[in-house]
């Protein structure tokens, strides 16, 4: 079943570095799995622990959240901010053993267009092979 | 060794003497303090301004009916106060009033602050039914003899931060032999002492934290560890099962003291059931429980203040369900602070750790 199970992923990517990475995979016809949803942020730093957790309780099997550099977030500071958020929520999530490897940060440039395909690529196989999230489509919760 | 004032009273009583002393020379021109309500053992935070007023007031009674720390922010979010005032509050509710003046919700201006090493709370239940009362002489003697008293909150049981950090005086309470016929006042800061001027009682030096307390911090710490064993909270089906009984009434929400938005995303209806869900959710997901979201709103509150919460305990005796949210906060919180070197309440300058950043911090994250 994990051969055929296709998993459904978030992906929230920073308009400046990493959607314009994932503009130039595309331009560029890189390979893509196509199981990643894209949401465009305006900065990595727009990524709020509830983006994530909505995505997660609605049905996701795993988020990413792309952003510029370390340096080079067109406001400065933004990943920075981004980087504390995602090691808190990963942190929560690993505390309760809710498989906190469904969630990952990645930085991507805007020349990056071959590490975007390889991240997203390297992130579908790997849920994939965990299979659907414990969370998903749970009528319970 | 920290100065102190020595009293040849019981107590609370002592901190009735010195609050009085305070007010009546004028130094102080209110008191923040428990105040009993009438003889049922109803007690209230009140702000009091006249001496026969403090008669009624119970400042170390072993009842938080609010975390004060929430209180006295509802007191100087909007201005200062103009005129000083001396608060009675316990170490867990200092930490929140710090944590939520850092976040802006209030000001420790013209405040005397005064916290008792503290031998922790019965829970509200006991207010109700007066059990409170039949148990005080327990309560006393386990406190000089340093032990947990049974009857108190799960938390305080398991609290390990009983002594406060940035009072500007600490009442030896719990672990003093001696509470029974006298008392120290421990002037912790130069303000403390400034206001102990020409009070009551004989000047001393003091240990904050004398040897005899050290095996009182090890039943804590022990009881601590069994705490966060008992509950279940491990994946998904831990999760589920002791969250299953939630009602969504956001009562623990509404007692925190850290949960401090006017309007919560929680409270709002962003998340509610929308027309197009409930007809596209109860079909991906073969059902929908109402309300849904339940998980959502405890990790979603969990992401946005476990990392300074205080272990108050008040979400758990709110719960009209018995739910262990105080124990699951406090765990998951002890985590978070672990990663962030973070401690609620040690210091009003400290930035709260969603505030602030280092550019050399987690270097492996986000670079796979
Ligand atoms: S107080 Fe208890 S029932 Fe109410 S929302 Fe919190 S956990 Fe759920
Ligand atoms: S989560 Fe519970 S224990 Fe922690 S500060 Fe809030 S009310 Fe107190
Ligand atoms: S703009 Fe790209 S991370 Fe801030």
């Amino acid at each position: 079943m994990t051969q055929e199970f296709k998993p459904n992923l978030v992906g929230y990517l920073c308009n400046w570095c990493s959607y314009a990475g994932a503009d130039l995979a595309g331009a560029t016809k890189l390979e893509i799995k196509p199981t990643l949803s894209v949401v465009r942020v305006m900065c990595s730093s727009r990524v709020n622990s509830n983006l994530v957790l909505t995505a997660l309780a609605w049905g996701a099997d795993g988020v990413l959240i792309a952003g510029c550099h370390p340096g080079d977030c067109h406001y400065e500071q933004g990943n920075y901010y981004a980087r504390r958020r995602f090691a808190l929520l990963k942190k929560i999530l690993e505390s309760l053993d809710l498989e906190a490897d469904r969630i990952q940060l990645s930085w991507i440039s805007a020349a990056e267009g071959k590490r975007y395909a390889d991240i997203v690529n390297d992130f579908a196989e790997k849920i994939s092979r965990r299979g659907p999230s414990p969370l998903r489509n749970h009528s319970k919760i | 060794m920290p100065k102190a004032l020595k009293m040849d009273v019981e107590a609370s009583q002592g901190v009735k003497n010195f609050l009085k002393h305070l007010l009546e020379s004028g130094k102080v021109k209110g008191v923040f303090a428990l105040k009993k309500m009438n003889d049922s053992g109803a007690v209230s935070y009140s702000l009091i301004t006249s001496v026969e007023e403090l008669a009624s007031a119970e400042p170390l009674m072993p009842l938080m009916p609010e975390n004060a720390g929430q209180a006295l922010s509802r007191l100087t979010v909007k201005e200062a106060l103009k005129e000083p005032v001396a608060a009675v509050l316990r170490p867990c509710e200092l930490r929140a009033f710090t944590e939520l003046v850092k976040r802006v919700q209030g000001s420790e201006d013209n405040l005397l602050l005064i916290s008792p090493i503290c031998a922790g709370v019965f829970p509200l239940s006991s207010a109700t039914d007066g059990s409170w009362e039949k148990q005080m002489a327990s309560y006393a003697e386990s406190s000089r003899e340093g032990k947990i008293h049974p009857g108190v909150r799960k938390m305080c049981q398991a609290c390990t931060s009983f002594i406060p950090g940035r009072a500007d005086i600490t009442v030896a309470f719990a672990g003093r032999k001696d509470t029974g016929s006298s008392c120290h006042l421990i002037l912790d800061t130069p303000r403390g002492e400034e206001f102990a001027q020409g009070a009551p009682g004989t000047p001393e030096t003091v240990e904050k934290e004398p040897a005899e307390l050290a095996p009182l911090r090890e039943a804590r710490a022990a009881r601590r560890s069994e705490v966060f064993k008992e509950i279940d909270v491990q994946g998904q089906k831990g999760l589920i099962k002791t969250f299953a009984p939630c009602l969504g009434c956001h009562g623990c929400m509404h007692v925190c003291p850290i949960c401090h938005c006017v309007l919560c995303v929680f409270d709002s209806k962003m998340y509610e059931l929308q027309p197009w869900s409930i007809e596209s959710e109860p079909e991906s997901k073969g059902g929908i429980r109402v309300p849904s979201g339940t998980l959502f709103f405890h990790l979603g509150r969990m992401a946005h203040m476990a990392v300074s919460c205080v272990n108050c305990g008040m979400c758990s005796d709110v719960c009209p369900v018995n739910i262990p949210v105080s124990e699951v906060f406090s765990m998951v919180g002890d985590q978070l602070q672990k990663v962030f070197e973070y401690v609620p309440g040690r210091d009003v300058e400290e930035s709260v750790p969603s505030g602030t950043y280092k550019e050399d911090e987690f270097a492996g994250i986000g670079e796979q």
